[in-house]
């Protein structure tokens, strides 16, 4: 604890608020932005139910009130139901992220009975075409249907939809479908680049102009919908000067679990190297938030370097996010190069320059969907026809 | 749609409304949300049952705190709690 009082000197731990659980990383769909590590194909061995319920109760005991469900698609898991009622019974308040693939009329009943108390739903897009292009299947269907299983069941109606560069064109007709969906919450939230996504960048990042369009009707839609509808707005962060405060401060308010139990501050810091994360099968939930190297390397703001270190502004984003950091600068406790006071901002700056000359980048370059085959090839378990 | 001592608040579907004994506060959660709401706030949520109009829940705090003239205050905190979605008018 001697390491932990040196690299967070400011403040004591608090406890985790968010518990999220990533119950699988199998999923019917196949998003070219898929935010699970691309060589998901190397963690299959899932945790058990009896796993997942301690991990429940031991996240409950520290304080943690949020419990998320996701993936992968978490109806893949046939223990959801049993999950969710635990969790609901120790008091989490329970969301479920999902594609909507897999929910039908018994098994909303289910989850219902069991206490769950929220569905948050993702679209990859509004119109058919584009949906099946992106997800690379057909599910747009289905998921309308998922959609009206939510309002018949009386939950809040939460719409999610990942924007890029292929999509974001279509703001206006996602808005409508929202509205035709009859949600109260709808976020549009540009795509991150992380994992799939980040190897398919050069075909989702968006342009300026459309970024500014998009923002313009949403704008629009938000002073006319008023309080019916709230409309959330992500904005790509590498068009921004400062980094977004990532996870709300690493092992600050997030405890994620990924499908083998492996516990991560975020659910992409897996990738970041010299960091071992520790295993819920190994140890338990309060050694793990309070002492494992993972959680407590960049906690606080005791681990940075020059220009954050001395930053007055290190409290509002702490340096932003480590795995840009590794992504873009090579150096996972180096300053987010999203930032403009970041010596690889150039990095960031290059990136949306090249955005803004692409034109018909679709067609010049295949999107690579994640499946399995892509993964494995990725892992280096398996050929495939990679670019 | 103002609030008035005749209006009958409950918290808004989708929200919970529940003692934390960890943040030693009553919180509000939400989908993928949180507030945690200081004691005055705490106690009127609570009395927000979709039954007691908001004269009734201001009377009921002032004989539990042993105090008056808390009318306003429970007003002008409803007022905000509508206006966020917490709360709706039944
Ligand atoms: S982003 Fe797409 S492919 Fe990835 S888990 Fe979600 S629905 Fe499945
Ligand atoms: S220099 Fe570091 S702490 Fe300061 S604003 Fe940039 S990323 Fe944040």
């Amino acid at each position: 604890m001697n390491a932990v009082q040196k690299t967070a000197p400011a403040a004591a731990i608090g406890s985790p608020h968010w518990l999220l659980c990533e119950l699988t990383y199998r999923c019917p769909l196949h998003c070219a932005f898929c935010y699970n590590p691309v060589d998901f194909a190397r963690h299959e061995a899932e945790l058990s139910t009896d796993d997942w319920l301690r991990v429940l109760r031991e996240a409950r005991a520290l304080g943690a009130v949020q419990c998320g469900f996701s993936g992968g698609e978490p109806l893949q898991r046939k223990d959801l139901e049993t999950l969710v009622a635990e969790a609901r019974a120790l008091g989490y308040y329970t969301n479920l992220i999902t594609s909507g693939i897999g929910l039908n009329a018994e098994r909303a009943q289910r989850l219902k009975q069991a206490g769950l108390d929220h569905v948050q739903l993702s679209f990859q897009d509004s119109t058919r075409e584009v949906n099946d292009f992106l997800s690379s299947t057909r599910t747009f269907d289905l998921k309308r249907e998922a959609a009206a299983l939510i309002k018949a069941n009386g939950w809040p109606m939460v719409m999610n939809c990942v924007i890029h560069r292929l999509n974001i064109d279509h703001i206006e007709r996602i808005i409508e479908l929202a509205i035709e969906l009859d949600a109260q919450y709808l976020e549009l939230a540009n795509v991150q680049f992380y994992s799939w996504a980040q190897l398919n960048r050069e075909q989702l990042l968006p342009t300026r102009e459309q970024l500014q369009r998009a923002e313009r009707i949403t704008r629009q839609w938000r002073e006319r919908l008023g309080s019916k509808m709230k409309l959330i707005f992500v904005v790509p962060d590498y068009y921004e000067t400062r980094p977004k405060k990532c996870m709300n401060g690493w092992g600050n308010i997030f405890l994620t679990i990924a499908p083998d139990g492996t516990a991560l501050p975020c659910h992409t810091a897996r990738m970041l190297p010299g960091l071992a994360f520790p295993n819920v099968r190994e140890h338990g939930v309060r050694e793990i938030w309070y002492e494992s190297e993972g959680f407590n390397r960049y906690r606080g703001t005791g681990w940075m370097k020059e220009p954050c270190a001395s930053c007055p502004e290190k409290e509002n984003d702490y340096g932003g996010c480590r795995c840009q950091a590794y992504m873009l600068a090579q150096d996972p406790a180096a300053a987010d190069p999203v930032c403009d006071k970041s010596p690889k901002h150039a990095v960031v700056a290059a990136i949306v320059d090249q955005a803004q000359q692409q034109r018909s980048i679709v067609e010049a370059k295949p999107l690579l969907f994640r499946d399995p085959k892509n993964s494995k090839a990725l892992s280096g378990l398996g050929t495939s026809a990679l670019p | 749609m103002s609030v008035g001592i005749a209006s009958v608040p409950q918290i808004a579907p989708g929200f919970r409304l529940q003692w934390e004994p960890m943040q030693d506060a009553h919180v509000l959660l939400y989908p993928e949300g949180m507030v945690k709401l200081n004691a005055s706030a705490g106690e009127i949520l609570k009395r927000c049952d979709g039954a007691a109009n908001v004269a009734a829940i201001t009377a009921d705090i002032e004989r539990q705190f042993d105090t008056t003239g808390l009318g306003d205050d429970v007003l002008a905190f409803l007022d905000i709690a509508t206006r966020q979605g917490w709360v709706q008018i039944a």
